[in-house]
């Protein structure tokens, strides 16, 4: 029988550049007494994950939760919407949650964070000319794109991983539109 | 008396109208069980595998009404895969055959094709009464057939069914003729409708008394139809979407005003708070209230809403109501009956509105309760305590505490106690949801106290074989158990095998019992069908490498007079 309160198991799937032994809050297996309110925002979050994945759990027909269909979109928010991130040339990849960031302006921000360590710049515009980097992605159909075409909702649905790469490869791309 | 005369014995049986009083009669004798089997005019097979269609044809010539049930009750939630069985295709191939008198037909958590329906719209000339509930595997074609063939039909019954949209032409196939329909339902159905088509379709039927629309249809059109049936006692709204300043919210007030005969009002799938006061005029009339599915609508206007309804037996809300809603309800809805409480973020943060007090509170206000459906994130042994006290007379009670083994959060102990009150309390509880943290001791009171269940659902409950065994040697009248993620193993399962056959069906999932034990069940039990789904990848090699002490994922287990089935999909094994 699963524990069903254990971790989701999402959070071993992310590398960190931290030092070992660093870690977010600890989740517990089994919360038998609610310590007051002082949960934060982050175990909530990780607890709904694990619930969102017992099969049939809680018990209610699938034709009542595809009735509210803004929730679905926030279900999987809760779940986290890892997507790897790969770097030319980088010698590791990344994984990264969609559901944080609130529009490309931040995912943006945020790959050129987490990628500054290879001391690269990163294309702010699509395709860019003169920088040497642009960020794509694979998505459900197994395409490669550029990201920012699409609105953002649809574009966390759809994406499925990210890729930063060269700007000379990114040039094909701009063929498409 | 079986020296009356044929006739007499098959006036007084036409008394009885309970299946199970006319089952008995079929017993005595045989002439009884002629005259009782070409009188019997209701069917009700409550699992399809347990007879073949064409025995039931054959014993029951001139039935008129037939009602199936398929797939087990868990299949509701996703833990029976999509093609495990229960095919309506034999049925209505029988019944075309056999009994062409037939006029209803009733099927749940079947799978049905367009091709069934053609058939049966073509096979029934008296054919009146279609119900459909949790079914799937059909289209809107299937509809136009119906639509097309059913000369007469005066119920077409559609609840909670998975339909593709082909378009919205079926509704246009009823006939300028057809002017019989007393009940029409299409509120499961997500494509577009003919407006116009519904409106005239509406204006021909004067016998017309329940209806239920789908979101697609507007508040405009809303307005148009009840204005063609003022008569309706059954309402599904459609999306009411609608802007209090428009013309066509003051042309709904209107509207509803003149619809005095309403007692059963549903729907309101995007309705915000400013369209309730359109319905206000109905509201002290009403006896049904459902509002499950409308997020929108919450806090001070859905609570006056409900005051209003001071003849409500029937309520369905989302539990954003809260405990403050509930207790509003507890003062104004004396008569009411039953509740359900749906739980409206159920992938949110662990916070409901709805808590133990919330059910205290309606178990003290309203005395009639005798159904209960309860989503929440907390219990305490206290309050069952005291919702059994006042409440005595629930028949149905199903608590659904949503962290699974959640225990009452202030003593710390299970729910033990609590679920024990609510047993040795009401005398007459037919059915029976159990949650939260909970021991073998709860299964000890249920089989001690629970003398008239009928069927009890578990999950994440126990300790040991003890629990089960307590509920299988307890309950005399037990005729579903079903059972997820639970430490029920071989020994509670074989410790008295021929029980079963006095069930119509026991499931476990995610349990302890083993290949061996099933193994052994279906070699003691030849008249159960034990049948074991494992959709696992490892699925192909468990004919070689799977010792005995595999642990089952799902055994659903049913008595059966008709064999193995031969529809069964490569992962079900059936030992």
């Amino acid at each position: 029988m699963e524990d069903v309160k254990g971790s989701d198991g999402l959070g071993d799937t992310e590398l960190r550049l931290g030092l070992p032994g660093t870690s977010t809050a600890t989740r517990s297996a089994k919360r038998a007494l609610p310590e007051g309110d002082e949960e934060s925002h982050d175990e909530l979050r990780r607890t709904s994950a694990a619930k969102a994945q017992v099969v049939g759990w809680p018990p209610i027909r699938s034709y009542r939760k595809n009735s509210f269909p803004g929730r679905k979109v926030e279900a999987e928010a809760a779940a986290g919407l890892y997507v790897k991130v790969s770097m030319d040339g980088a010698p590791y990849l990344r994984k990264i949650d969609l559901g944080v960031y609130k529009g490309y302006k931040e995912l943006r921000e945020g790959l050129d964070n987490m990628f500054k360590c290879f001391s690269l710049e990163l294309s702010r515009r699509e395709g860019g000319s003169g920088s040497e980097y642009a960020i794509t992605y694979e998505d459900k159909d197994g395409d490669l794109m550029l990201v920012g075409d699409v609105p953002w909702e649809m574009f966390i649905s759809s994406c499925k991983r990210l890729r930063i790469m060269k700007g000379s490869e990114a040039r094909g791309l701009n063929s498409r539109h | 008396m079986t020296y009356f005369p044929e006739e007499v014995v098959e006036h007084i049986v036409d008394f009885l109208g309970s299946h199970r009083d006319r089952n008995a009669v079929s017993t005595v004798c045989k002439a009884w069980y002629q005259v009782e089997r070409l009188s019997r005019r209701n069917v009700f097979v409550g699992n399809c595998y347990a007879i073949r269609p064409e025995r039931v044809m054959a014993r029951f010539p001139w039935m008129k009404s037939l009602s199936v049930k398929g797939k087990p009750h868990f299949a509701d939630f996703n833990l029976v895969p999509y093609d495990w069985g229960g095919f309506a295709q034999p049925w209505i191939e029988a019944a075309a055959r056999g009994c062409p008198c037939l006029e209803e037909l009733r099927l749940k958590r079947m799978v049905v094709t367009d091709d069934d329906l053609e058939l049966l719209a073509r096979s029934f000339p008296n054919f009146k009464s279609l119900v459909l509930v949790s079914c799937e595997g059909f289209s809107t074609d299937g509809l136009a057939a119906i639509a097309t063939y059913c000369r007469g039909l005066r119920e077409l019954d559609l609840q909670e069914n998975e339909v593709e949209d082909h378009g919205c032409q079926w509704l246009s196939c009823f006939p300028d003729s057809c002017t019989s329909l007393v009940s029409l339902n299409f509120a499961c159905l997500k494509g577009e409708i003919n407006a116009n088509a519904l409106e005239r379709l509406v204006a021909r039927c004067p016998d017309l008394r329940s209806l239920k629309l789908n979101r697609a249809i507007s508040v405009e059109s809303l307005n148009r139809i009840l204005a063609r049936a003022p008569h309706l006692v059954d309402l599904g709204t459609g999306s009411m979407t609608v802007n209090h300043h428009t013309e066509a919210y003051h042309r709904l007030i209107n509207t509803f005003l003149r619809c005095k005969s309403l007692r059963s009002l549903s729907g309101f799938w995007d309705a915000s708070s400013c369209c309730l006061q359109a319905v206000y005029p109905v509201c002290v009339n009403l006896a049904a209230l459902n509002l499950s599915y409308a997020p929108a609508i919450q806090g001070d206007d859905l609570i006056k809403l409900i005051c209003l309804c001071f003849r409500l037996q029937k309520l369905w809300v989302l539990d954003c109501i809260g405990d403050k809603g509930l207790a509003a309800v507890a003062s104004s809805c004396k008569d009411l009956q039953e509740l359900r409480v749906f739980p409206s973020d159920i992938y949110g943060a662990g916070t409901t509105a709805v808590t133990e007090e919330g059910l205290v509170a309606i178990s003290s206000g309203c005395p009639k309760l005798n159904s209960l459906l309860y989503f929440c994130y907390q219990m305490t042994n206290t309050a069952l305590v005291t919702v059994a006290k006042n409440c005595p007379h629930f028949t149905r009670f199903r608590l659904c505490i949503l962290d699974p083994g959640k225990p009452d959060p202030v003593t710390n102990q299970p729910l033990d106690e609590g679920f024990g009150a609510i047993v040795r309390s009401c005398k007459n509880l037919r059915r029976l949801s159990l949650s939260g943290l909970l021991t073998d001791k709860v299964f000890l009171y249920i089989g001690m106290h629970a003398e008239h269940l009928e069927m009890l659902s578990i999950a994440f409950a126990g300790d040991s074989d003890k629990g089960m065994v307590y509920v299988l040697n307890g309950c005399k009248n037990l005729r579903k158990l079903e059972i997820r993620d639970c430490p029920f193993g071989d020994d509670a399962l074989l410790k008295d095998v021929t029980k079963y056959e006095t069930m119509r069906s026991l499931w476990m999932s995610s349990c302890d019992v083993t290949l061996r034990g099933c193994r052994a069940l279906a070699a003691k039990m030849p008249s159960l069908n034990v049948e074991i789904i494992n959709e696992s990848d490892e699925a192909d090699e468990f004919q070689e490498n799977l010792s005995d002490l595999h642990k089952v994922e799902k055994l659903y287990v049913y008595r059966t007079v008709a064999g193995g089935r031969t529809d069964a999909p490569d992962f079900v094994w059936i030992l």
